[in-house]
């Protein structure tokens, strides 16, 4: 259109100019109608645009009621927030999954290692809206191969009194740091050896919690739970409290660039009953009472505190655990009294907007004794001396808040024989943006 | 035993939460601010009034912030928020939230104060997918770079803070009238200034300042990051450069907490000046001065 309009003007210009003594020749006069022309149309494309802005600029300043930033009513305008998390990995090791060992600690079937090969790993469905001005809800379904598991389920206060927060359900123990998230936040792509020795992986409760944040200006929170003590590390209650844990958090920042968190952690089952492991040939079960105390700290930092291109994570969780009871393998069964311990110091380093990497360092001891030292080594909970240790290291690349491809490496002397295992994990979310917690 | 135990628990829960009860009317109102334009604009509607926290300084990338414990115990303590909302927030705020177990600030309450309700957002995306990198669904939230929004918030907050703390209503009103002279009067001055910037091209590393292009009457020729928030890719960064070698741009703008690379990789390749602009108001700025650097910054490097 312009092209044909600015042909027409031109020619109409050309037909009517019959001087040609003006400019030199015909086609320069031709240039420079042309020139004039085209400053024309852009001063008066200027002069739209100028409109237009200031159209826009009182729209800006228009009352209220015309605001358009409200979404659109529709059917599903209620719908719960979901996200959809997968969790694929390849996992390569040279000692067989299968042979592996934790001397010193009772482990659960979910304590083992990874399968060799591609597996989906978990994938997990979580569910989370707000139910009414009171309560908040969220579901977290996971995907274990072919068997879908009520990962956590629970209600939560939303303002219930000052501080005050009660949840109910199932849901991850707040004791120590790594618990209470899930398993694809954590730095690595498999458990500290201590959450796996004393937690099978991640400590669940079926039950309640209540946390109190202290008004104070340095954070100071205290937290009680109740479960019916059913799940590992407790066992075979289901009637009242069968085990039950307290937490203390504290934290703060230390200026702009510096932050920490120490919590201190207890928890204990009073009768359990019949906990099943897998020992070195048959399975036992333990009975009896059990104990943990713990302590965790982590330390961040961040240039002028803003965690996006760079920053720095230092981790330490410690866990020591006292068990007396009874132990029955087969027919057999022997009085036992058992103390178990274990460290993991680890620290991350995001050296790029994309790109982070860290190291590991688990280490774990025990002291197991009982009336019938055979069965104990049977069991698996006799260490002759051996330390478990492991060594590990790990690499990612994240395009994206949304997406993550890691490998890692682990020298692993969980048992007398070393294994060399390689993770090649790749984590994707989709749907409704998740949190940042600490 | 167990029970004793639990019960001598509550006990100290009760103990500890007995200094809590309530403010008196002389304590200043606790204000916990997302980000420091909203700390800077409630210090001119509250004055003395108001104990005002930032979350976050000029420095951090608002979207990029972690429920620290520090943030917990403030936001615990506070008696109204202020924040952007339009989901600048999303990744930590609603967790904060969950955690401090404070009813007063929850969405909802008249102490959730969200600034996005009290102005028109520009961009609002008509598509949502996550391959157009970190879209907010509102709009652009950066709405706080136009001085006539900030007008319309002041007005709002102002009426929040009229609201809940009602026994210093004529205060509220007296800082209100005072603000929107002196505002007004700036933004005149700042306009006259910003004159010779009018039209200039400029490339931006993300689209933190479409609402000052839009005030100054800026040309945005070329964004350095091909999706919002995700760091630019070589090959984009690549065609920007063609592309400024066939309109050369006037300057580059950055903010502080932007990684600088991009921007000053492309400003040694094609001689651009690069301007580090703040993205808001500094510690120990307050909002004029906070517009004045900017209007400075601006006019030092064109020539």
């Amino acid at each position: 259109m312009v092209r044909y309009a600015l042909f027409a003007a031109t020619s109409v210009a050309f037909i009517l100019n019959t001087n040609p003594v003006i400019a030199s020749s015909e086609i320069d006069l031709l240039k420079q109608q042309i020139t004039a022309m085209k400053q024309d149309y852009e001063q008066r494309i200027l002069a739209l645009e100028t409109g237009l802005q200031n159209a826009q600029k009182a729209a800006a300043l228009a009352p209220q009621a015309r605001l358009t930033n409200k979404p659109a009513l529709r059917q599903n305008t209620f719908n719960p927030a979901i996200s959809f998390v997968l969790d694929g990995r390849y996992a390569s090791s040279s000692n067989s999954p299968d042979d592996y060992q934790l001397p010193g600690f009772s482990l659960n079937d979910e304590a083992g290692l990874d399968q060799a090969g591609f597996s989906v790993g978990e994938a997990e469905l979580v569910i989370s809206s707000n139910v009414d001005d009171r309560f908040y809800a969220e579901a977290t379904l996971a995907f274990n191969n072919d068997e879908m598991s009520v990962e956590e389920i629970f209600v939560q206060t939303l303002n219930l009194s000052d501080g005050l927060t009660l949840k109910a359900g199932r849901f991850f123990s707040d004791i120590g740091y790594l618990n209470a998230q899930h398993a694809h936040v954590w730095d690595f792509a498999d458990a500290p050896l201590i959450y796996r020795g004393l937690f099978g992986n991640q400590l669940s409760n079926d039950g309640l919690q209540a946390t109190y944040i202290v008004p104070s200006d340095i954070f100071f929170q205290l937290g009680l739970e109740l479960a019916n003590g059913d799940s590992f590390p407790a066992a075979g209650n289901r009637e009242g409290v069968g085990s039950w844990s307290a937490f203390i958090n504290i934290g703060d920042d230390i200026g702009i660039e510096h932050s920490w968190q120490l919590g201190l952690n207890h928890w204990q089952a009073g009768h359990i009953n019949q906990r099943g492991s897998e020992g070195l040939a048959d399975s036992y079960a333990f009975s009896g009472k059990s104990r943990i105390n713990g302590i965790d700290w982590v330390y961040k930092w961040a240039p002028n505190g803003n965690p996006k291109n760079r920053y720095f994570k230092l981790q330490f969780e410690y866990f020591e655990r006292q068990e007396e009871g009874e132990i029955n393998l087969l027919t057999n069964s022997a009085d036992f009294d058992g103390k178990q311990l274990g460290w993991y110091a680890q620290a991350v380093y995001k050296f790029l907007p994309t790109w982070r990497s860290a190291l590991r360092f688990d280490h774990l001891d025990s002291d197991n004794d009982g009336s019938n030292l055979p069965l104990l080594a049977d069991a698996g909970l006799l260490t002759y001396g051996h330390t478990p240790q492991r060594l590990s290291a790990m690499l990612e690349w994240i395009p994206s808040e949304f997406s993550r491809i890691r490998l890692q490496l682990n020298h692993d002397k969980s048992y007398s024989d070393t294994d060399n295992q390689l993770f090649l994990q790749y984590t994707f979310a989709i749907g409704s943006h998740t949190g940042h917690s600490y | 035993m167990l029970t004793k135990k639990i019960s001598a628990f509550l006990y100290c829960l009760s103990l500890l939460s007995l200094p809590l009860v309530h403010a008196k009317a002389e304590d200043p109102l606790n204000v916990f601010a997302c980000e420091p334009e909203w700390a800077a604009l409630a210090t001119q509607l509250g004055g003395d009034r108001l104990s005002i926290y930032s979350a976050t300084s000029a420095k951090q990338d608002p979207h990029h912030i972690q429920a620290r414990p520090s943030l917990i115990a403030k936001a615990r303590q506070a008696e109204l928020l202020i924040c952007t909302g339009a989901e600048l927030e999303i990744g930590w705020l609603p967790i904060l939230l969950r955690k401090a177990g404070n009813g007063n600030i929850m969405p909802g309450q008249p102490g959730h104060f969200s600034a996005a309700d009290h102005v028109q957002l520009l961009e609002q995306a008509t598509r949502l997918d996550r391959s157009m990198g970190d879209v907010h669904a509102a709009g652009n939230p950066h709405f706080h770079l136009d001085p006539y929004r900030i007008k319309q918030i002041a007005l709002g907050l102002s009426k929040t803070l009229r609201e809940i703390d009602p026994v210093y209503q004529t205060h509220y009103q007296h800082q209100l009238t005072l603000f929107i002279q002196r505002f007004d009067s700036s933004i005149a001055k700042w306009e006259a200034l910003a004159k010779p910037l009018q039209g200039k091209k400029i490339v931006v590393h993300h689209d933190t300042w479409v609402y000052l292009e839009q005030w100054l009457n800026f040309d945005k020729v070329a964004t350095l990051e091909a999706k919002s928030g995700i760091p630019p890719s070589s090959t984009h960064l690549s065609q920007v450069l063609e592309k400024m070698r066939a309109t050369q741009a006037d300057f580059i703008i950055h903010t502080d907490y932007q990684n600088d690379r991009a921007a000053r990789w492309l400003s040694e390749k094609t001689n651009i000046p690069v301007i580090s602009l703040s993205s808001s108001v500094a510690n120990g700025e307050d909002i004029f001065q906070w517009f004045d650097g900017l209007i400075n910054a601006l006019l030092e490097t064109t020539p």
